[in-house]
């Protein structure tokens, strides 16, 4: 054999091997540092999905992006220039998504959130080709506020990080307390030390906590505030106790309610197929980071089923029809692109050695988000 | 803001600079002694909370987990230093960077692998939990406390094995001119292990105590690395008293411009954006800090002048 049809040989490989792959789907995420626990929930619920659905005209490209906007943003650069992907997911942090997300759609791509959902995407900066599948960030925020002021408090302490989604959290929880609050404090992003806002709390004459702090963030303040001897109620969202911070807590955090529109108790046929599976391949318990991912593969591949993204229209509209087994029951867009769903409180407690959510009340029925009347779309 | 917060708060502060300087003392000893800077210091500091973490788990007592950081974060620097940094002495330091961050990957990765991306578990020993209760009625975490003193005796063992021991005498020797203690008859090579491996004992000590109330997980080291060597340009690269100094400076700074700048910024507007302002502000406070040491001292507080 010459190396001509060697080459021209090599070269048809190449080609049958782009020519599978139809469809490419750029997931960028953390998956190291601080953050890393977030985003390798969000993949492994993701790849959970695809390879269930068992489609092999779907790539999915992953990469990694440190938590860093810059690294996000080259990365996103390269999925769309080199990689050609049509649709990007995956990313976990607001102000990443927010140096991500309105470049990716203005080039005509797809992007379908797992995770973050800023207040400026879901009103003013709304785009046809950005959907939420998770929620818009104040909401999980919304239920915790809703759930403060069914509890009667009347003085909580709200803390949460200084980036978008911070920002969000609070206005969030502000919108469904509505009352009066004894300190408001934001945090530098990734902190690891919370004694002086812990000072602060002893100080403010507090009757409750509200905090939003993912990841190592939530694990850091848990174990310093259990070690505090301030012994208030602490509330906050599903972020705040998921299921690696619940690990890595212990008892700290057992009895604590929080706000959340996925729990793995949620009783749901879809639901309790993905926990099992989830469990099944990767010998650990979702967290909703999961959850979300694994929701975002699912539309994406209902979607897929009606239209390739190339047809950008028909594909958008299969894209909000959402014709998919959500695991949380009842999924629907609203004319902003973000959902509209049940969120629920949930409790902390303990099943056998392993510490885990249940739900004990619906919080706010049929929610869609506050800046829905702010985005042009109709 | 009332007396005992203020007091309270610069307790915090204390222990944040105390916890620093554990840090920064091997970072300042290395690059004083050895020239070389060693980005990976924010891995051994990773490696001691880890092994900590594995033994309580094993053992349940914490005081043999202190004892395992020490030795894990010792052995890794000694073998590092014996396989990598020997290599690095002779070269410029954009070589060093570049192989000590090499180190950086390895070290995660490898941590990656051994131990998985979540968080483990690690918790304050029993004896030290809960608070005590201060002159002037400040109610503060125990085990901060002890953290405080592990500080300053650290600081004060450091300040006695440098003034007082042979090993001090040669340890300051080598800073001041390596060739001639190499001439004199001593092993250059064992003093540079041994200091090495006494900068990352120090690293894995802190990683572990601070590693019991925070999150124990790959990548822990860096944003600490980065503090540390903030504090070693304050202070002096070198100066082990520069870097007690610098450590306490910047731990005040961080913990009261977190604290002061939002109550400041109240004054002149609302809550919420004071909060966001005051946060923007306070997390730029240590580098103003630093940049105007430097415009005053432009070697740090106790380095050497040239």
């Amino acid at each position: 054999m010459s190396v001509k049809t060697l080459l021209a040989a090599a070269s048809l490989v190449a080609m049958a091997a782009t020519a599978q792959a139809e469809v490419k789907v750029g997931l960028i995420t953390t998956l190291s540092g601080g953050g890393a626990s977030l985003g390798i929930d969000t993949r492994d619920g993701f790849l959970l999905a695809m390879d269930a659905a068992g489609r092999d005209d779907v790539e999915v490209i992953v990469e990694d992006d440190q938590r860093k906007p810059d690294v996000a943003v080259q990365i996103a650069d390269k999925m769309i220039q080199s990689d050609k992907v049509d649709i990007l997911t995956g990313i976990v942090w607001s102000n990443l998504a927010m140096a991500v997300v309105p470049a990716a759609t203005a080039q005509g791509k797809f992007y379908l959130s797992t995770n973050a959902a800023p207040a400026q995407l879901a009103g003013k900066g709304c785009n046809p080709n950005y959907f939420s599948v998770s929620y818009q960030n104040d909401n999980l925020h919304e239920a915790a506020g809703a759930f403060a002021k069914s509890e009667g408090y009347s003085k909580p302490f709200i803390m949460a990080p200084n980036y978008p989604a911070g920002h969000d959290s609070l206005n969030g929880f502000k919108r469904f307390y509505g009352g009066e609050l004894a300190g408001e404090v934001f945090t530098q992003l990734g902190q690891t030390d919370y004694a002086a806002e812990l000072a602060q709390i002893r100080a403010s004459g507090a009757d409750s906590i509200f905090f939003f702090l993912p990841g190592g963030m939530g694990i850091s303040f848990l174990k310093q505030y259990a070690d505090s001897g301030i012994e208030l109620p602490v509330m906050g969202p599903a972020f705040s106790f998921d299921q690696a911070i619940l690990q890595a807590v212990g008892d700290a955090a057992l009895g604590v309610k929080n706000g959340s529109n996925w729990s793995k108790d949620l009783d749901v046929p879809a639901n309790a197929t993905f926990v099992s599976a989830f469990e099944e391949k990767y010998g650990r318990l979702p967290s909703l980071y999961a959850a979300y991912g694994y929701d975002t593969a699912n539309l994406m591949l209902s979607a897929l089923d009606e239209a390739e993204p190339a047809d950008a229209d028909a594909f958008r509209a299969a894209l909000k029809a959402a014709e998919f087994d959500s695991v949380r029951g009842k999924f629907s867009f609203d004319t902003n692109n973000h959902p509209i769903q049940d969120i629920y409180i949930r409790e902390v407690i303990k099943e056998g050695d392993i510490y885990t959510n249940k739900i004990v009340a619906t919080a706010i029925e049929d929610r869609s988000s506050a800046y829905v009347a702010d985005c042009p779309m109709q | 803001m009332s007396p005992i917060l203020l007091a309270e708060q610069v307790l915090n502060g204390l222990q944040s600079g105390v916890m620093l300087f554990l840090m920064a003392a091997g970072l300042t000893l290395i690059f004083g002694v050895m020239g070389l800077i060693n980005l990976a210091h924010g891995s051994l500091y990773m490696v001691g909370a880890f092994a900590a973490a594995t033994v309580a788990g094993l053992t349940g007592s914490f005081l043999l987990a202190l004892v395992a950081a020490l030795a894990a974060a010792a052995a890794a620097g000694a073998l590092v230093e014996l396989l990598v940094i020997r290599r690095l002495y002779a070269k410029d330091h954009l070589d060093q960077v570049l192989a000590t961050f090499a180190l950086i990957l390895i070290f995660s990765e490898g941590t990656r692998w051994l131990f998985g991306s979540f968080p483990l578990y690690l918790d304050i020993p029993e004896a030290l939990s809960g608070t005590v209760t201060l002159p002037g009625g400040i109610a503060y975490p125990a085990y901060r406390l002890a953290l405080i003193g592990v500080g300053v005796a650290v600081a004060l063992g450091l300040w006695w094995l440098n003034a007082r021991t042979r090993l001090g005498i040669r340890i300051r020797a080598g800073e001041n001119d390596r060739e001639m203690i190499a001439a004199l008859g001593v092993d250059i090579g064992k003093l540079y292990t041994l200091v090495f491996a006494l900068g990352a004992a120090l690293a894995g000590l802190a990683g572990a105590l601070v590693g019991a109330i925070q999150s124990v997980q790959v990548g822990m080291g860096e944003p600490v690395l980065i503090l540390a060597f903030v504090v070693i340009v304050i202070g002096g690269i070198g100066s082990i008293k520069g870097a007690l100094i610098g450590a306490l400076l910047v731990g005040l700074t961080d913990t009261l411009g977190g604290v002061l700048l939002p109550e400041l910024f109240k004054l002149f507007t609302d809550p919420a954006s004071a909060a966001a302002s005051g946060s923007a502000f306070a997390s730029m406070a240590i580098y103003i800090l630093m940049a105007a040491v430097l415009i005053w001292r432009p070697t740090g507080l106790f380095g050497a002048r040239t």
